[in-house]
């Protein structure tokens, strides 16, 4: 009902008289509905003359000698419900068509809360299209969700990128991979997400914890990662992109293939692999920054109107090598580092990834079924396993030179089942519950401390959400959820460290060895956490809406925040968790403004976020040993506001020249201290004009420039006593880095090699003038600059 | 009666399984850690041998190196000086100077007098391209002063260097500085 009143609504028609019988035209564009996104080779027809054309690259058609009359006109796109409109031409004829894309098993009846605008109707969200995904195709995930207003990255070099959303990052910022919270020791700052982003078709952000169905924890968000559905038809297609870049010397390689069934069944299978080099700053090589990574995947299911099930597999493993100016010694070499304004190791370029370097590996399998209660609701249950393998290599000598310092193997296995109640058209009640058991195995055999220990985790968790449509365009979202965590872990703590932290007072029960200078301690903690959202949605005409949300959000802190102890050898830095740490509550309220037109449109989302007892690491000090003095960075708890906007916008000047705009402001404040938080983003502002004529082969052309402002709320620096120096420095540890700009140049072209044949060639160059930046949120920013000027190249095949 | 055989079996796996997690994890046998150095200076013709130790048994945990001097130097007096490495967490200590003297081309020693010291180095062992290692040394006391010594060990450094730290680069395995008097 409301997919087919908004298609209404957002129609568009133009009359242009000419006065000719017969010599008029229908053009237009065939839009996905959800994302506004190109449909390629959609199908128009009009009936009743039976003319029909094919859509081209930028979804565009024009169907020629058409006489005065209202006509019948027939959309149709291979993945979307085939949809009949009534067309009055009238001169020449402007209409664009949106289609529903994402096909629903059930077609007559719409179901709300499978399909991603609906993770929730009335928190902030935006996505990326397949478009943009494949952009970034030799990127990697945190890199493409740049490109959405709000979102930034936590990066190690330009390989190692994670998402943060309004300024929050890993455990707050849930990555859902279809259908699976992704369990991958998203704990570490230096851990990026553990996919390939070939293996996604859509992605969208969810800001704030209001995805009650999938956690109550997300205190920055959820990134959403969607597959196509596949339609119930017989058909058969396939893509291949190729993309080579100039910075790394490498590029990537990515296919997939689907085949669909008149009978619901479907099979999908997806691999990709990519190989670069060292990356390059404009003045030096960035000595060990080369990349390997491959991921593959297979699913394969039967969809049906009252029942289905799917089976996935996907597999990605990835060989990163980190800086090696990176691997410093002590807080000599960092104050060093921080001075000299080079690397310290700079070598001709090349393909080998030394050390420090990480080793990561995950599988991730899942089990699928649902079932339609005809005039009740629906009913899905799910089984996923994941397993995901850490290995970083770091500078050693002797024996143990290439046995890795760090070696985990996390194990989870999740099931989980929900009934959605939608037979009453303006109520919908959704109920679930979720179990979880998880093991981590931290390998003794490493010859290095264990950072994080051996532990056995068990998770229960229920949430109630139901959503009530006032009239049509009213509509009120409520949900709760409870989750229970359980960590049960055994621990080797030294006895020094056990003292200094006051645990042999606080903790005396949780020791179960005395081993002399270690104790074996066995730390249980159970956490019961609380969450809830409320909001509405008004649709205010056929183009804007606002959204306004409220959303509590409860995490229970993570492995590292509670266990963390030593020396992090590869960040050179010592790493104090806390037991004492307890659950961080977010209260998160936000508004959204959007108005998408034909001509222009804008995007505006103000947000505040108060967070009890926000858990930060940060630099605290410095502890001596035989090596020198490390910087030590402790967890604690404070209380903590985040408030920003994020804002974007387009303009269509003309038919071929349209201009976009974003702009996105965080505020990170530590109200117990009075000063600011650590690793907020700094403001940004990104703009592009973009010019476009699909005559000359579907030609493309956009310059883009980012200007990031200097972070100038940032906690203070510390003093550490520097054993070369006799004296008590200031660890310029915390001063951000200047401001910066960076040009982008992208173009692109489509060719027809034949009727199911279509071959789109782009080029792009990053950071156009070659400048040189650090940036505040990448942890390799006091040793090196960021990457220079890269030439991409990209050849994207569909069939 | 099945359903119960079912039941007992499985709850007889799940103590099998729990049993199986609840093994104690084994404690890790750190095996590059340096926690002693120690340094014995001889003088040359006879006299007081002077010893300087840095003894750091908790590694990177909370507890700074402790560190002594057993004596001043005399003054104009020059001392043969050998340095011995202990990995103490195991038992019996494992001596690593083995090992730096192994792999001598890719470590060094650099010694770092303070200005107010009067006092000089040099190297007495090379590796296998004749280039300093410096396990052993020379340590020439000059006239009466007092100031600091502080020595670091580097792997993976650069060599020939030019003998300064800077130059060098590398990995530091070892950064001491000790207080001491010619008298």
């Amino acid at each position: 009902m409301r997919t087919l009143l908004a298609i209404v609504l957002s129609l568009f028609v133009y009359h242009v008289s000419n006065g000719q019988q017969c010599q008029e035209a229908l053009y237009g564009q065939v839009l996905d509905f959800h994302d506004q996104t190109p449909l390629v080779g959609a199908t128009v027809h009009i009936l009743e003359l039976d003319k029909a054309v094919l859509t081209d690259f930028e979804g565009r058609f024009r169907i020629e000698d058409i006489c005065h009359g209202t006509y019948e006109v027939e959309v149709s796109h291979r993945l979307c419900r085939t949809l009949i409109f009534e067309v009055e031409i009238l001169g020449n004829t402007q209409r664009d068509f949106q289609m529903e894309h994402h096909l629903e098993e059930l077609e007559e009846v719409q179901v709300v809360g499978d399909l991603l605008p609906d993770v929730s109707n009335t928190a902030q969200e935006q996505r990326l299209s397949t478009q943009t995904l494949e952009n970034y195709s030799s990127g990697t995930l945190g890199d493409a969700l740049r490109e959405i207003s709000g979102v930034s990255t936590l990066k190690t070099g330009s390989n190692i990128v994670k998402p943060a959303i309004n300024g929050l990052t890993g455990s707050r910022v849930l990555i859902l991979n279809d259908g699976v919270r992704m369990q991958d020791m998203e704990w570490g700052d230096e851990h990026a997400p553990n996919l390939d982003i070939n293996a996604a078709d859509q992605v969208s952000v969810i800001k704030g914890p209001a995805a009650l169905k999938y956690a109550g924890d997300a205190i920055g968000g959820l990134v959403v990662i969607e597959r196509e559905r596949v339609a119930i038809a017989d058909s058969l297609f396939g893509k291949t992109l190729m993309t080579l870049m100039s910075n790394g010397w490498g590029g990537n390689v990515s296919t997939e293939i689907t085949r669909t069934f008149e009978s619901g069944w479907y099979l999908n299978g997806q691999a990709s692999f990519k190989r670069l080099g060292d990356r390059e700053a404009p003045d030096y090589v960035l000595s060990n920054t080369g990349m390997q990574d491959l991921g593959l995947s297979f699913h394969a299911g039967k969809r049906l109107i009252n029942q289905g099930w799917d089976f996935d597999y996907s597999y990605y493993q990835a060989d990163i090598a980190i800086l090696r100016a990176s691997h410093i010694g002590n807080v000599d070499d960092l104050i060093e580092s921080i001075n000299s304004g080079t690397p310290s190791v700079i070598e001709p370029f090349t393909y080998e990834l030394g050390v420090p370097r990480q080793e990561v590996a995950h599988h991730l399998g899942k089990f699928n079924y649902y079932l339609r209660i005809k005039g009740v609701g629906k009913w899905t249950a799910q089984y996923d396993f994941q397993n995901n393998r850490r290995f970083e290599y770091d500078v050693r000598v002797g024996a143990d030179r290439d046995k890795p310092a760090i070696d985990l193997e996390l194990t989870t296995h999740t099931v989980m089942t929900d009934f959605t109640w939608d037979a009453s058209s303006n109520l919908e009640v959704q109920a679930g519950v979720l179990g979880r058991y998880q093991n981590n195995f931290a390998n003794p055999d490493t010859g290095v401390r264990r950072l994080i220990p051996d532990y056995d985790k068990y998770d229960f968790g229920a949430f109630l959400i139901g959503e009530y449509r006032l009239k049509e365009n009213w509509l009120f979202e409520a949900g709760i959820r409870y989750d229970y965590n359980r960590i049960d872990a055994l621990k080797f703590y030294r006895t020094s460290r056990w003292e200094e932290r006051g645990y042999d007072e606080d903790f005396p029960e949780f020791v179960v060895e005395d081993l002399g200078t270690q104790l074996l301690t066995n730390p249980v903690f159970e956490f019961h956490n609380f969450s809830a959202s409320t909001g509405m949605r008004v649709i205010l005409d056929a183009d804007s809406e606002i959204r306004a949300n409220y959303a509590l959000g409860q995490r229970p802190p993570n492995p590292s925040e509670l266990f963390s102890d030593g020396l992090h050898h590869s960040a050179a830095r010592i790493e104090l968790g806390d037991l004492r740490i307890d659950t961080e509550t977010s209260h998160r309220i936000s508004v959204a403004y959007n108005r998408s037109g034909e001509r222009w449109g804008i995007t505006l989302e103000p947000y505040l976020n108060y967070i009890r007892d926000f858990i930060l690491l940060e630099p605290t000090g410095a502890e001596f040993t035989i090596r020198g003095a490390f910087p030590v960075w402790s967890y604690r708890q404070t209380d903590a506001r985040l408030a920003g906007v994020d804002l974007s916008g387009y303009y269509q000047w003309s038919p071929q020249w349209q201009s976009r705009h974003h702009f996105s402001l965080t505020k990170g404040n530590d109200l117990d201290q009075d000063e600011p938080l650590i690793n907020i983003p700094a403001p940004i502002t990104r703009n592009s004009v973009a010019f476009q004529k699909a005559e000359w082969h579907q030609f493309e052309v956009s310059l883009e420039g980012t200007y990031v402002f200097r972070q100038n709320e940032a906690p203070p620096n510390i003093f550490v006593f520097s054993p070369s120096q006799q004296e008590l420095v200031e660890l310029d540890i915390n001063t951000p880095p200047p401001a910066y700009f960076l040009m982008a140049l992208r173009a692109g072209m489509a060719f027809s090699l034949s009727e199911t044949l279509v071959l789109n060639t782009g080029i792009a160059v990053e950071n156009l003038a070659n400048t040189n930046y650090r940036e505040y949120l990448n942890r390799n920013r006091y040793f090196a600059d960021d990457m220079g000027r890269n030439i991409i190249l990209q050849l994207k095949l569909y069939y | 009666m099945k359903t119960i055989q079912f039941l007992s079996l499985f709850a007889l796996s799940g103590l099998v399984l729990t049993s199986c997690s609840d093994d104690d994890p084994e404690p890790v046998n750190e095996e590059e850690v340096i926690t002693t150095m120690t340094i014995n200076l001889v003088p040359q013709g006879g006299g007081t041998a002077v010893q300087l130790q840095s003894r750091d048994l908790d590694g990177d945990g909370p507890e700074p190196p402790v560190i002594t001097v057993s004596g001043n130097f005399s003054a104009r007096t020059v001392y043969d000086g050998r340095i011995v490495l202990l990995n103490e967490t195991e038992t019996p200590p494992e001596n690593i100077t083995v090992e730096v003297e192994e792999e001598a081309d890719e470590h060094q020693f650099f010694y770092t007098i303070g200005a107010s010291l009067s006092a000089q180095t040099e190297y007495s062992n090379v590796d296998g391209n004749g280039n300093p290692l410096g396990t052993q040394f020379t340590f020439s006391a000059g006239d009466e002063s007092t100031g600091q010594i502080t020595f670091t060990l580097r792997h993976d450094l650069k060599k020939p260097n030019d003998g300064t730290l800077a130059d060098a680069g590398g990995e530091t395995d070892i950064a001491q500085t000790f207080d001491v008097a010619i008298e």
